[in-house]
């Protein structure tokens, strides 16, 4: 029997197989080399992409209400913080170009509100707080629906959250009387308070002629904890808003 | 016939088996009578000059004490001995609430400022209900839950602002709420604050004198908000605010804590004689 002997690899043999080997890291390193800048370009551009459309949306959601040029030019009142004393409001005049839909009226004013004063530090509302949507309802109350950086942005404290509520309501009550109350949601949604202080379930009276609440503002209830205090039961039907956009 | 004479004897002894059960009835029925109009007299002349026990559904905590006066016909309010204050340190768990700089948290320093006004209220002889003890976070209807079991009570939240100018303290009670009550004369839960409202003002503007005695810039009287944990508690309620969490050093809010327990103590204290307990009907003293 002979034995299968194993030719020794030669030396020429090694050299080529040492050679593909060097030739495929080169390719590979030069590969790398020239994609990983486009690929990192790219990523930086859809990044880009992505917030530019994010800031679309935003830009979108922000922009002001189209304004008309016939719209006339109304001398408002709007109502930052006072320059002479930050705990109370002040109303300061400006010449905007209002339209005569109460609806575009309110958004009107509630951006410019939004948009602040000249002086950034006697504004109400925080400044990446926007208007999502703005109906009246027949009975006059207004829903005012905010982003929620109106909730997470603003200065938590009874004091902080009243007088950003009261700027809304009185610049509301100075340039719209159709609005009789303001109802705030956020983000579509009814919250239990601002930022853990001023309570958001019911309605805000913007005109003193109609503080009679409508006709069931009665928020849900929790569930009944001391026995003697009547908790009402609310029903689908009950419900204290329909949103109607017009 | 003798049988039928038989059965007559039967049903007669049966009919007065049962009159003699009905009789040692009624006499227990009323025995019990008599000694219940026995107590409920000895309770109205313990309680107050009127001796017309009211009849009228109890409809909060503080309603007993209108039942004990004996005000006749529901009258409006009666004179009783406040002595309960609940305190709420306000926020807490992972409500921090306001937050300012160097790690100042509002639900950190309530708590400080809790223990003072406990300690001021005490020493004046007040029993004192808190609504937290500790870092948890117990919902705003459980707050006013406690404060609505208590009777002869009034509740006091305390807050400290991220805004204002820093040193002073404000009062505030709740905006005008329209009073409801449901036919059987309870008022409802959500609205419970509406008939203690004008005794709100009292005990808020009687606090917040005292307080700006003391920190000047501060206002003079009480001012109103739309407050969430106010709505729901069935005692006069106020809630005091310290600015701010915005300051230099935390020793600054620290070194405040006495002064405002203090002047929160003596403003109960002065409200304790107009303290008056006010009628379901929403009427307001």
């Amino acid at each position: 029997m002979m034995e299968p002997v194993t030719e020794p690899v030669t030396g020429p043999a090694r050299e080529r197989w040492k050679f593909w080997l060097a030739t495929l890291v080169v390719f590979v390193l030069v590969g790398a080399a020239i994609s990983i800048p486009i690929i990192r370009r790219r990523m930086k551009r859809a990044a880009r992409l992505q917030q530019q459309s994010e800031e679309q949306a935003r830009r979108e959601l922000t922009q002001s209400v189209p304004v008309n040029p016939s719209d006339p030019r109304v001398k408002s009142k709007l109502f930052w913080l006072s320059d002479a004393d930050n705990s109370v409001l002040a109303p300061v005049t400006i010449e905007l170009p209002l339209s005569s839909d109460p609806v575009l009226r309110s958004k009107q004013v509630l951006n410019t509100l939004l948009a602040g004063p000249v002086d950034v530090e006697l504004r109400t509302l925080p400044p990446d707080a926007v208007l999502l949507a703005f109906y009246i309802l027949p009975d006059g109350t207004a829903i005012a629906d905010f982003s929620e950086a109106l909730a997470t942005s603003i200065p938590s404290g009874i004091s902080s959250e009243q007088l950003a509520v009261d700027s809304m309501t009185r610049t509301l009550e100075a340039n719209v009387p159709e609005v009789k109350r303001l109802k705030i949601l956020i983000h579509g949604q009814e919250a239990e308070t601002l930022a853990g202080h001023v309570d958001l379930t019911g309605t805000f009276v913007v005109r003193a002629d109609a503080s009679q609440a409508p006709a069931n503002p009665v928020p849900a209830p929790a569930a009944g904890k001391v026995g003697a205090i009547v908790v009402p039961t609310l029903t689908a039907g009950s419900s204290a808003f329909k949103l109607a956009p017009r | 016939m003798g049988e039928f004479d038989m059965l007559l004897d039967v049903g007669t002894s049966q009919r007065l088996r049962i009159l003699a059960i009905c009789g040692i009835a009624f006499l227990f029925l009323a025995g019990a009578i008599m000694t219940r109009g026995l107590q409920t007299s000895s309770q109205a002349h313990q309680g107050a000059s009127s001796t017309a026990p009211s009849t009228s559904a109890v409809s909060m905590g503080q309603s007993a004490a209108t039942a004990a006066s004996g005000s006749p016909s529901g009258a409006q309010t009666s004179p009783s001995g406040l002595n309960v204050v609940v305190l709420d340190p306000a926020h807490g768990g992972t409500d921090l609430g306001a937050r300012g700089t160097g790690g100042i948290q509002e639900s950190d320093i309530v708590m400080e400022f809790a223990a003072e006004v406990r300690k001021a209220l005490e020493q004046q002889g007040f029993q004192v209900v808190q609504t937290r003890q500790g870092n948890d976070n117990p919902s705003f209807d459980d707050r006013s839950a406690i404060a609505n079991a208590q009777r002869n009570a009034v509740f006091i939240t305390l807050h400290i602002a991220s805004t204002g100018l820093p040193g002073t303290v404000r009062v505030y009670v709740n905006s005008d709420l329209p009073t409801v009550t449901t036919a059987n004369g309870f008022i409802p839960w959500d609205r419970a604050q509406a008939p203690f409202l004008g005794l709100s003002r009292k005990l808020g503007d009687l606090v917040q004198g005292m307080l700006t005695q003391r920190f000047k810039g501060s206002p003079d009287t009480a001012q109103t908000a739309t407050i969430r944990q106010l709505r729901t508690t069935a005692a006069p309620a106020i809630a005091v605010e310290v600015s701010s969490v915005v300051v230099n050093d935390r020793a600054d809010l620290d070194h405040m804590a006495p002064g405002v327990a203090d002047a929160i103590a003596r403003g109960v204290v002065a409200f304790k004689p107009l303290y008056i307990v006010p009628s379901t009907s929403g009427a307001l003293p």
